[in-house]
């Protein structure tokens, strides 16, 4: 995984609640069994209309997406965290995200950033008023920067548990991290009960 | 101080605990499909890792598989190598599979129980998020993201913080005409999309213990709807009674202690919940969804609401949205709703029950002219049943399809879909727009509002065929 540290970049502001990853990335896309490739499936019903956030010129390039409440509910889909990735998003701010879709993108080096609703209100009106306008996501301080139109800057402090974050800092990989507490694993499974359920007797 | 049942079953799973870290616990079922494992195999391969607990491990195709002509190569070209895909990483690595053809294929969260490998007390992942079905038994069941696949595949644990836990009473007697699938339609209206998020949901209460293993099913299945990370039923006589002479429930001696643990599996009375809603079971009625998310639902005796009635803007911009692309008007009756299709099957409806009660109101009757009604039973085991109870012939007598088992018109990965504009009374779990085709318009809605939607074109509830039936003499039906 790679390594998140603090990334600046202009915004994309969508402003739709309720966003589901059958929205971000639609099933017919999962057909495929590779990681990459999803980019342009990302939102693509609703990409059709040139109005679209995503589709609007001033917001090409943007790397950050800052979405309205209940961001990424639905299917357990991963492919809605690669698909953002594909696209060139580093991250997501939202005032609230669907457990899995958040667990995934933390996995994958996808910041999800969580602000109360008037700093994203805050965050869309700088956006709306210059697509040139770029944000700081910190994760080493846990706190995301803009300038506001008055020249005033916004700063808010973001949560995100000291494990995810320290992973994160370091994109390190999960895998390797529990093989180090292999013994543990071992133990525990001398300890099962025989009653518990097997695919197969081996 | 007494511990929820979540905390019991999480408890009974932690490998190693420390400050300032996740819990790694283990996990007692992995079950596995075509979509979210192969980028997951490829990691192990990658990484030169192995499947740590084959015996752990279970795989079957569900979402991409046809319901039609499936002795044939399948159509779809992509669709087919996300089948071999599967095929080739379970040969190569091991894994128990069920494909199409073979008599336990099915959808996952159906397979898992009927093969009694879902048991109370077990800890259950899939990468898939209605993986909370098996919660009905007493396990700890959600669903994972493919690098999480991956993650158990090699080590057979996943490190997770803790979730809170909520408890979701139901009181008093369901009126006869609520289904578990109404029940959960409005518990999900009630708390919202985002109401269970960070929880554990605990469903308890008179209402919840008088239900069948299938009805139970179904109510944890959709609480991943209603945000939450898993939901639970505390397991009783009615699973063991479930479970009891399953291919892989224990036996003799082993049932026995097995029994013994499963009963010691229910929150203690002085256990604290971190939430609780209480519903009030009498009260309830056949309940179908309006909108574009499971939340955005009603009693079917109401009528679509005015999203200016919405105080809470985004809320107010959703119902906006919803009535834009369900082609709806604010006030409009719901029973005045003329479908297309009706879908009865997925993991939440698909079970031997749900066909019961669909083809006990179709019994003697004919689905509408114009109305497209299929059936997909949700494994095979199921349909060979329902073929035994001579089910099929009543669906077909009725004028609907019935089909092979599989995901089918829940989503729409394989060739089941709605057109563009079209409208659904669907038994399934998501009306996002979209999912069960590009364009398409979906209302969910129980196997009986399904079944009498069908009959009258309209979205409607058995007591309406009733009276309709009044108005037509019995020979003409
Ligand atoms: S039936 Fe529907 S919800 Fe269930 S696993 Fe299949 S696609 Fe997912």
């Amino acid at each position: 995984m790679e390594a998140f540290t603090t990334h600046t970049g202009r915004v994309v502001p969508l402003r739709r609640s309720n966003v589901d990853t059958d929205q971000i990335i639609p099933a017919h896309w999962l057909k495929k069994v590779t990681r990459d490739g999803f980019e342009d499936g990302l939102f693509e019903a609703w990409r059709k209309d040139p109005q679209f956030a995503l589709n609007r010129p001033e917001h090409a390039g943007a790397t950050v997406l800052v979405a309205g409440p209940d961001f990424g509910t639905g299917s357990s889909r991963e492919h809605a965290v690669w698909a953002l990735q594909n696209y060139g998003f580093k991250a997501v701010i939202s005032s609230r995200f669907a457990d899995i879709f958040r667990g995934n993108s933390l996995k994958n080096g996808l910041l999800t950033v969580v602000l109360e609703q008037p700093v994203v209100d805050a965050i869309w009106e700088i956006a709306e008023n210059d697509p040139e306008a770029e944000v700081t996501v910190d994760l080493e301080r846990r706190q995301v920067r803009a300038a506001r139109p008055d020249g005033t800057e916004l700063s808010a402090d973001f949560e995100l548990d000291e494990n995810a974050r320290w992973r994160l800092l370091n994109g390190l990989d999960d895998i390797a991290l529990t093989l180090q507490n292999e013994a543990d694993i071992t133990a525990y499974e001398g300890s099962r009960p025989s009653f518990k359920p097997r695919t197969i007797t081996a | 101080m007494g511990r929820t049942l979540a905390e019991k079953v999480w408890d009974d799973h932690v490998v190693r605990r420390a400050e300032g870290e996740p819990d790694l616990l283990f996990i007692d079922l992995h079950l596995l499909h075509e979509v979210t494992s192969p980028q997951a195999f490829d990691g192990l391969r990658l990484s030169g890792r192995k499947v740590r607990r084959l015996d752990l491990t279970i795989a079957t195709e569900d979402h991409n598989t046809p319901t039609l002509d499936i002795d044939k190569p399948i159509a779809d070209p992509v669709s087919r190598i996300q089948l071999e895909t599967l095929r080739k990483n379970c040969a190569d690595f091991g894994v128990r599979l069920h494909p199409l053809g073979d008599v336990e294929q099915g959808v996952v969260h159906v397979v898992g129980p009927q093969l009694g490998l879902t048991q109370p007390g077990t800890t259950v992942v899939c990468g898939d998020s209605h993986t909370s079905t098996h919660g009905a038994f007493g396990a700890l069941a959600f669903g994972i993201g493919t690098s999480q696949v991956e993650h158990v595949l090699a080590t057979q644990t996943l490190p997770l913080a803790r979730p809170r836990t909520m408890a979701i009473t139901v009181e008093g007697e369901l009126p006869e005409d609520v289904t578990a699938k109404d029940l959960i339609l409005a518990i999900i209206a009630k708390i919202g999309t985002g109401g269970g998020q960070g929880y554990i949901l605990e469903y308890r209460g008179s209402a919840i213990e008088k239900l069948s293993m299938e009805a139970r099913m179904t109510i944890c299945n959709m609480s991943i709807e209603a945000g939450a990370r898993a939901g639970m039923i505390a397991p009783d006589e009615t699973t063991f009674a479930y479970l009891q002479g399953r291919d892989h429930a224990p036996r003799g001696e082993e049932w026995d202690a097995a029994v013994e643990y499963w009963k010691t599996l229910r929150t203690d009375d002085d256990a604290v919940f971190d939430a609780e809603v209480l519903i009030d079971g009498t009260s309830l009625a056949p309940f179908v969804t309006w909108g574009t998310n499971p939340g955005q639902g009603a009693p079917l005796s109401a009528s679509v609401p005015d999203p200016a009635s919405y105080e809470d803007p985004s809320e107010r911009h959703s119902a906006e949205k919803a009535l834009e692309y369900m082609g709806l008007t604010a006030g409009q009756a719901l029973r005045d709703i003329k479908v297309d299709t009706v879908f009865v099957g997925s993991c939440t409806n698909g079970r031997i029950e749900d066909l019961r009660s669909a083809a006990s109101i179709l019994d003697s009757r004919k689905v509408a002219d114009g109305v497209r009604m299929l059936v997909v039973p949700g494994s095979v085991r199921v349909a060979l049943q329902a073929v035994a109870e001579g089910l099929d012939k009543v669906f077909t007598a009725a004028g609907a399809e019935w089909r092979h088992a599989g995901c089918s018109m829940c989503l729409g990965m394989n060739p089941d879909q709605l057109a563009p504009g079209e409208r659904s009374a669907s038994t399934s779990n998501r009306n996002f727009e979209g999912r069960q085709g590009k364009g398409g318009r979906t209302h969910l809605v129980s196997p009986q509002v399904a079944a009498a939607t069908a009959v009258l074109g309209h979205l409607a509830s058995p007591a309406d065929l009733s009276e309709a039936d009044a108005r037509t003499p019995a020979g003409a039906r």
